[in-house]
């Protein structure tokens, strides 16, 4: 088994994967692993990292020196191919015209979606996260709480490999003994940040992100994995040793041919395929699940983009990680007998809370930093330090006016230059050239720190999708329309990250006149523009309350799982893509068991 | 380019001078039709791609020698540096003006409205081209352009075209291997292990790196 056509599958899949990402990849590798046939439907293209990863290509090499456009909205070398906030014939429409009321939907059209370009960041859920309406009154608790969670934690961390330290912070959990990787070295920049945080209050620690900085322990690691499976051990401690430890060069946003970093398609995907148990078939664009006439899925419809005719295949079970929002149009674009409004949406709630990450930076020069000897500072390819949240307790005192925390990502220091940049401080308005232009440059060159916020989003009923009653895509499938709407809670929360940043930067000596604006609604990114799409189809304790049950199954069809982020009942500043893993480990363990009982 | 980077780069433009630049000179369209088609979503990224590969560019003979002669008073060569034109940066700005999405395009008239400017004034101020003019008036021309002007001055928008040609050419030139040495990047390369920054540097700046990590 490996890729596969439309006319070459097989008809005897126990599951049908919808997507290649966090989730799709998670799930495929899960449920292969431990023997179940799977089959993979991926939008996009089939992606080989290994050959086609730009590694050390410089931005002369590139058209405009890399600078993002339409095409490459991060930059040509990033490793999105086939993706972005929009994908030409593949349009979404937003209800409102209003500012601030629009959703902005990145998709990635390829073998392992955005996780091949993602920033790895990987932090975990704490267990103020799944129960945050107990803390504040405010949005849903999930069914479940952390300590369900946490072992799928421990096997995402140990299988993708993460670097970071655990600090015993409130409301951060910390990873078992021995599963962490040890993390780099801090950038100079980092450290004047956490020696001027200090005095503010604010914590400077390692960043949890999946890059391997040292080698993956094959000889441990794959039995804590998969006790008791010895081909799966056998599978995973080969795979171990095809990956490099980190060489410190290149940015992970462009992918990794030495598989340092995690994206799904060098991690998940490879040993997924050596088991024999996997099928992938490319350009496949799902439509619609079918239902057999006991009221369960029976199999997927999908366009093949390559012929733009439709097929079939069938399995006893169905897995949606097309993405949160993807997912959500799949179900509400099923119709079969007995479910007019859609698959799973007999009480309304296919589509509603979506949310996104709270987004907001404030930067500035920093003079200490100017004029430094050259060194490398290219490290891991992102982040070494981070600040989790850390004003719980004033939050719970009501002293900061909106609920829930964010975390902050620093930008500091020498990175490869580009084509946008602010290379010369001008004199008074006269515009600097000539030969004093350059020896500027270098003196300011490495000196601009930016922080950048990133916050819990609470799911409200104004931010949802549904299907466009008119507009249809250019394989014929009916396109999502969307809704959005921030509240209070998130514009406060950028308008107090602001002024944080603004402060912590005075504290590094920081020349910046200039002041944020006190009203968050003009700093806050647009929905969406952080691409931690979540909700639609949220988890609850009933299918009164919730699409999906603790176990990530469709109420009203529990042969099909979702194992994207959009079982998410709420967004904690911690990044989605952990837990997205997490949580579609733990939903194919579960699956496996009712394949293996009968019940599926 | 991470989104961190992406993001760094884009308040660099906002919160600097770019801002103003950015703006342009005209809100007309281009000088002449531009290209309709990019790259695409899925061009092949590991072989070196030179301007003019995906879109027809600007600039005419004349135009190339100038904006060459501009670069070249903005970033001369000295010593083991190149200059700004001997890197090739006045095709990048070519492509850059030429290319089909708005960003770049939006500087595509103010630019070449700029080198007319440019080129017509020296032929008004020294009888001939700017790319023929000596070494000082060529400085004397960019002395001038490099002044803050007045809003409505007759100087306003030579000035701004001053400002947004040199911030083009800064990032052309130190985008390049070149460039970027000449600034003090130095990464880009294979390491066995990273060591973080060097000892006394930390010493220096009075920060400490206690951290057992």
């Amino acid at each position: 088994m490996a890729f596969v056509t439309p006319e070459s599958i097989s008809d005897k899949y126990d599951v049908i994967v919808v997507g290649s990402g966090a989730a799709g990849g998670q799930s495929a590798y899960t449920l292969s692993m431990e023997g179940a046939r799977v089959l993979m439907l991926e939008a996009g293209r089939k992606y080989d990292p290994r050959s086609e990863t730009p590694m050390f290509q410089t931005p002369d090499m590139a058209p405009l020196r890399g600078a993002g456009t339409p095409d490459k909205p991060f930059g040509f070398y990033d490793a999105t191919i086939d993706g972005g906030w929009s994908v030409p014939g593949e349009p979404y429409t937003n209800a409102s015209s209003e500012k601030g009321r629009q959703f902005k939907w990145w998709r990635a059209r390829m073998l392992g979606g955005r996780t091949n370009h993602w920033g790895r960041i990987s932090l975990r859920n704490g267990p103020y996260d799944f129960k945050p309406r107990s803390r504040d009154g405010l949005g849903f608790d999930w069914p479940i709480s952390y300590e369900d969670v946490a072992p799928y934690y421990d096997k995402v961390e140990m299988l993708i490999g993460v670097y970071g330290t655990n600090e015993g912070l409130e409301n951060t959990p910390s990873s078992p003994e021995g599963v962490l990787l040890p993390p780099p070295r801090a950038r100079i920049g980092e450290l004047l940040a956490r020696q001027r945080g200090r005095g503010l209050g604010i914590p400077v620690v390692p960043a949890h992100r999946a890059v391997l900085t040292r080698p993956l322990d094959h000889k441990r690691l794959p039995a804590r994995l998969h006790p008791g499976n010895a081909k799966a051990q056998r599978i995973l401690a080969e795979d171990m040793q095809g990956r490099a430890q980190c060489f410190w060069a290149t940015p992970c946003g462009r992918g990794c041919s030495i598989r340092a970093n995690y994206q799904s398609s060098t991690v998940h995907i490879p040993p997924a395929l050596a088991t024999g148990n996997l099928d992938i078939v490319s350009s496949a664009m799902a439509r619609e699940i079918t239902v057999g006439p006991s009221g369960r899925a029976n199999g997927v419809t999908w366009i093949d983009k390559a012929t733009g005719r439709e097929h079939h295949a069938s399995a006893r079970a169905v897995v949606l990680a097309a993405s949160a929002c993807e997912t959500a149009r799949i179900l509400l674009n099923s119709r079969p007998a007995g479910f007019p409004d859609g698959l799973g949406n007999s009480g309304g709630l296919v589509g509603k809370y979506i949310m996104d990450t709270v987004g907001a930076s404030w930067g500035g020069y920093i003079p200490a930093l100017e004029g430094l000897p050259p060194h490398n500072e290219d490290g891991a390819g992102g982040d070494h330090c981070y600040t989790p949240w850390w004003l719980y307790k004033e939050q719970l005192a009501g002293k900061l006016g909106f609920a829930r925390g964010y975390h902050v990502e620093y930008t500091t220091g020498r990175q490869m230059p580009g084509a946008w940049g602010d290379y010369a401080k001008d004199d008074n308005g006269r515009t600097l050239y000539g030969p004093k232009l350059r020896g500027e440059a270098r003196r300011y060159y490495g000196s601009y720190v930016v922080f950048t916020g990133r916050g819990e989003m609470i799911p409200n009923a104004d931010s949802f999708c549904e299907i466009d009653p008119d507009v249809k895509d250019k394989w014929g499938i009916p396109v999502l329309r969307f809704h959005w709407k921030f509240s209070e809670n998130e514009t406060r929360q950028v308008a107090h990250m602001q002024r944080t940043f603004a402060d912590w930067l005075a504290a590094m000596g920081s020349v910046r006149k200039d002041q944020p604006n006190p009203d968050g609604t003009a700093a806050i990114e647009p929905g969406g523009s952080i691409i931690h799409e979540v909700g639609g189809t949220i988890m609850g304790s009933s299918a009164a309350n919730s699409v999906t049950n603790s176990w990530s199954q469709c109420w009203d069809v529990p042969n099909v799982v979702v194992a994207d982020g959009g079982v998410f009942a709420s967004n904690a500043d911690k990044n989605p893509t952990l837990t997205i893993m997490a949580l579609a480990w733990r939903a194919s363990e579960h699956l496996l068991g009712e394949l293996g009982r009968g019940n599926i | 380019m991470d989104r961190r980077l992406a993001i760094k780069w884009m308040l660099a433009a906002g919160a600097g001078a770019m801002i103003a630049d950015r703006i342009g000179f005209s809100a007309e369209g281009p000088a002449a039709p531009a290209a309709e088609t990019g790259y695409g979503t899925d061009p092949v990224l590991m072989p070196a791609h030179k301007p003019g590969e995906y879109w027809p560019l600007t600039f005419n003979d004349a135009e190339r020698r100038t904006a060459a002669a501009l670069c070249d008073v903005i970033i001369p060569a000295e010593g083991a540096v190149p200059s700004a034109s001997a890197l090739g940066v006045q095709d990048f700005i070519d492509e850059w003006i030429s290319a089909p999405y708005p960003d770049f395009a939006k500087d595509r008239k103010p630019v070449v409205d700029g080198l007319s400017w440019v080129d017509s004034e020296s032929k008004r101020r020294f009888g001939g081209a700017f790319y023929e003019a000596s070494a000082g008036q060529r400085l004397a021309l960019c002395t001038e352009m490099a002044q803050p002007a007045a809003d409505g001055s007759a100087l306003e928008t030579p000035s701004k075209f001053f400002r947004r040609f040199r911030n083009l050419t800064t990032g052309g030139f130190f985008s390049t291997p070149a460039g970027m040495r000449d600034l003090g990047y130095v990464g880009n390369v294979p390491l066995a292990r990273f060591d973080g920054p060097p000892a006394d540097m930390i010493a220096k700046l009075g920060l400490t790196d206690e951290v057992a990590w």
